[in-house]
């Protein structure tokens, strides 16, 4: 049993690795991998399959994005006004410090928004940067031509990589994903229990730094055994200790550039994060690649295009997740973060409102922010009153 | 004797409540300077000046932005509870509290007394005292001259987002040769509009009532129910709604109870 250590509030294991730890861990890994002859695939987006890249031998690695350093330097080509994230991914390829980049035999886009979809032209010029195109709603007519996508990725790679993926290389990658969002839903559905056995912090940033460890196996393996000492600790310390501390579900944007000033935040605050609608949540872990299915292609465009990501239009799938989060996770309030000038993400944030506090009866918080601390007051202010208008 | 203390540093003013279990004893208002922490030390020194010294209180609240910096406050409470609080025992327990406060502006829905929603400006001065007090100072005026002049005057356009640029535009249309009037109404305006647009975001219920110093300019309060198109309320203890909420909660007053301010 890992000996538990409070840091500043949070509870967290002994050898807990910070996102950046794990991030800079995985570069001399990945440096090894290479050496050894591995082909590396990086990319942004969890709308890309990376059951592909595994198929064509290659790694999958999500690239570097989630911090200000780099901005000031993206700023000289991109306007300021653009969402933190497409500048920060921009910024680490311009500046090379990003080493994920740099090992990457291919980087791949999608074009989720505008936003991306342009930089993706401008990154280009750095290294070649290959673009799916994703269609924006969920019907037929999409979904016949996200699967063209898919095979059009998949023999990409093949060209790429001078290598052949057959349907059985696709379905073994597939059950080995497949296993994967089992085990990480597993994992974060650990916030279900009340009290809450860990930290928002901690479950965040293992499901992000997933992403550096690149044995699949030994990824799933790991994220298993935190799972069963994880619930060794809440039945043994906390299961009968009620907890007065209010659960919160966070949703919007990709938080991990703002987890400290956020997250960290809330939970030091006297909140518990005990579920995440979010890309490095639950919200591509809860709906599997459908391994009956004997068209492997179609398999992945189907499960592809139902993540409910706010580029998606329209997008009802993602109010009634969270309806069910809400329930299942027992949440007093919603907390949802949306990075400056995430245009998708401010403009359903005011149905998710809505939806939250008119048919749920919960208070809902906005935060939009980006990966500068200047705001970091402010976002207390704001996350101190929440947590009291929750706790009178 | 026991007494109950609410003090709300803001970024200009600092605001201090005394109450004891039935009235209002003792309020002033202080600059916040440049030290939250002297500014917290001066008000010790006043409160014990006027007899309610701060350990003799029964319970300290401190709120605003120089809550923790006030090392004697039992408890310190974000000015978004305490204003709700405040503003909800000044206009009834279920009602809007608009506080435009000197760096911040926040609408606040209270419902039975406590604090359910709210939502505040951007990272941004715009719409908030600071705006006001920057504007005032290019055209030469203080703050109660402004609202005088704005009062005789037809707003100007004054259209920028930031006060930065939205001082370029003041400064050109002093250069046009505008009319003072005309350019410090179209500053109030500024404001107002933006104020007005966050409630709009917000959305508001009951009675809307308007806390922070300018609830004292009848010419603000009538621009602004004009321009939500509903009365807002407002009375001389509006500026202090912060102190009396942190100092409601320091009594441990019951949620949404009435609070009658002493005679005189």
């Amino acid at each position: 049993m890992q000996q538990a250590v409070q840091t500043g509030g949070l509870r967290l294991p002994e050898n807990f690795e910070s996102y950046g730890e794990a991030r800079k861990k995985g570069f001399l890994h990945m440096k090894e991998l290479k050496e050894q002859g591995k082909r590396v695939v990086g990319m942004f987006c969890s709308f890309v399959p990376t059951e592909l890249v595994y198929a064509a031998g290659a790694l999958p690695v999500g690239l570097c994005a989630f911090s200000d350093e780099p901005i000031p330097a993206a700023e000289a080509d991109l306007p300021r006004n653009l969402c933190p994230l497409i500048k920060a991914s921009y910024g680490f390829a311009l500046t090379d410090t990003c080493p994920y980049f740099y090992f990457s035999d291919l980087v791949v886009g999608e074009t989720t928004c505008d936003g991306k979809r342009k930089m993706f032209e401008l990154l280009n010029s750095i290294k070649e940067t290959y673009v799916m195109q994703l269609p924006f709603r969920r019907d037929e007519k999409a979904l016949a031509f996200w699967k063209d996508e898919i095979v059009a990725f998949k023999e990409k790679l093949e060209q790429t990589f001078g290598v052949t993926i057959t349907e059985e290389d696709v379905r073994r990658a597939i059950q080995a994903k497949n296993r994967e969002r089992d085990v990480m839903r597993r994992f974060l559905e650990l916030g279900k229990l009340n009290p809450a056995p860990l930290s928002g912090y901690e479950m965040g940033t293992r499901a992000d730094a997933g992403s550096f460890s690149f044995n699949l196996e030994e990824r799933c393996d790991k994220i298993e055994e935190r799972i069963r000492e994880i619930q060794a600790d809440w039945e043994a310390n906390y299961k009968d200790t009620p907890s007065t501390r209010p659960r919160l579900l966070v949703t919007g944007c990709p938080n991990a550039g703002v987890r400290e000033k956020i997250i960290r935040a809330v939970e030091e605050m006297g909140a518990d994060v005990v579920a995440f609608d979010t890309c490095n949540g639950i919200r591509e872990k809860v709906e599997k690649v459908d391994e009956t299915n004997p068209d492997v292609y179609d398999a992945l465009a189907r499960k592809y295009l139902n993540i409910t990501c706010s580029v998606m239009s329209p997008n009802e799938s993602r109010r009634t997740y969270i309806g069910q989060m809400i329930d299942e996770y027992q949440i007093d309030g919603v907390l949802e973060i949306v990075l400056q000038s995430c245009h998708t993400y401010a403009v359903e944030a005011d149905l998710i409102k809505r939806y939250v506090t008119e048919e749920k009866h919960l208070p809902y918080l906005n935060i939009e922010t980006d990966y500068s601390q200047a705001d970091s007051g402010q976002i207390n202010t704001r996350l101190e009153a929440f947590l009291e208008t929750i706790m009178p | 004797m026991s007494f109950f203390t609410g003090i709300d540093i803001g970024s200009t003013a600092a605001k201090v409540v005394v109450l004891d279990e039935g009235a209002l004893l003792e309020r002033f208002v202080l600059p916040t300077g440049w030290s939250s922490k002297e500014t917290a030390g001066e008000i010790a020194r006043r409160l014990a000046a006027a007899g309610y010294p701060a350990d003799q209180a029964k319970k300290i609240v401190a709120t605003g932005y120089g809550r923790i910096s006030v090392d004697y406050a039992h408890k310190v409470v974000t000015e978004i509870t305490c204003h709700g609080r405040g503003g909800s025992a000044l206009a009834g327990e279920d009602c809007t509290v608009v506080d435009i406060g000197g760096q911040d502006t926040k609408v606040i829905t209270v419902e039975g007394g406590t604090p359910a929603s709210f939502l505040m400006n951007d990272k941004c001065s715009a719409g908030t005292g600071k705006f006001l007090e920057v504007m005032a100072n290019r055209l030469g005026v203080d703050l109660g001259e402004l609202f005088t002049l704005a009062a005789q005057g037809t707003p100007l356009e004054i259209s920028s987002m930031c006060t930065v640029f939205a001082e370029s535009e003041v400064i050109s249309h002093i250069g046009a040769g505008e009319s003072r009037a005309d350019i410090a109404a179209g500053v109030v305006e500024s404001v107002i509009t933006k104020v007005a647009g966050l409630c709009a975001r917000h959305g508001l219920k009951g009675r809307v009532v308007l806390t922070g110093g300018l609830c004292e300019s009848a010419y603000v309060v009538d621009r602004l129910s004009k321009k939500l198109g509903t009365p807002v309320y407002a009375e001389p203890l509006g500026r202090y709604a912060g102190a009396l909420g942190a100092a409601l909660i320091a009594r441990g007053m019951p949620a949404g109870a009435p609070f009658r301010p002493a005679a005189g």
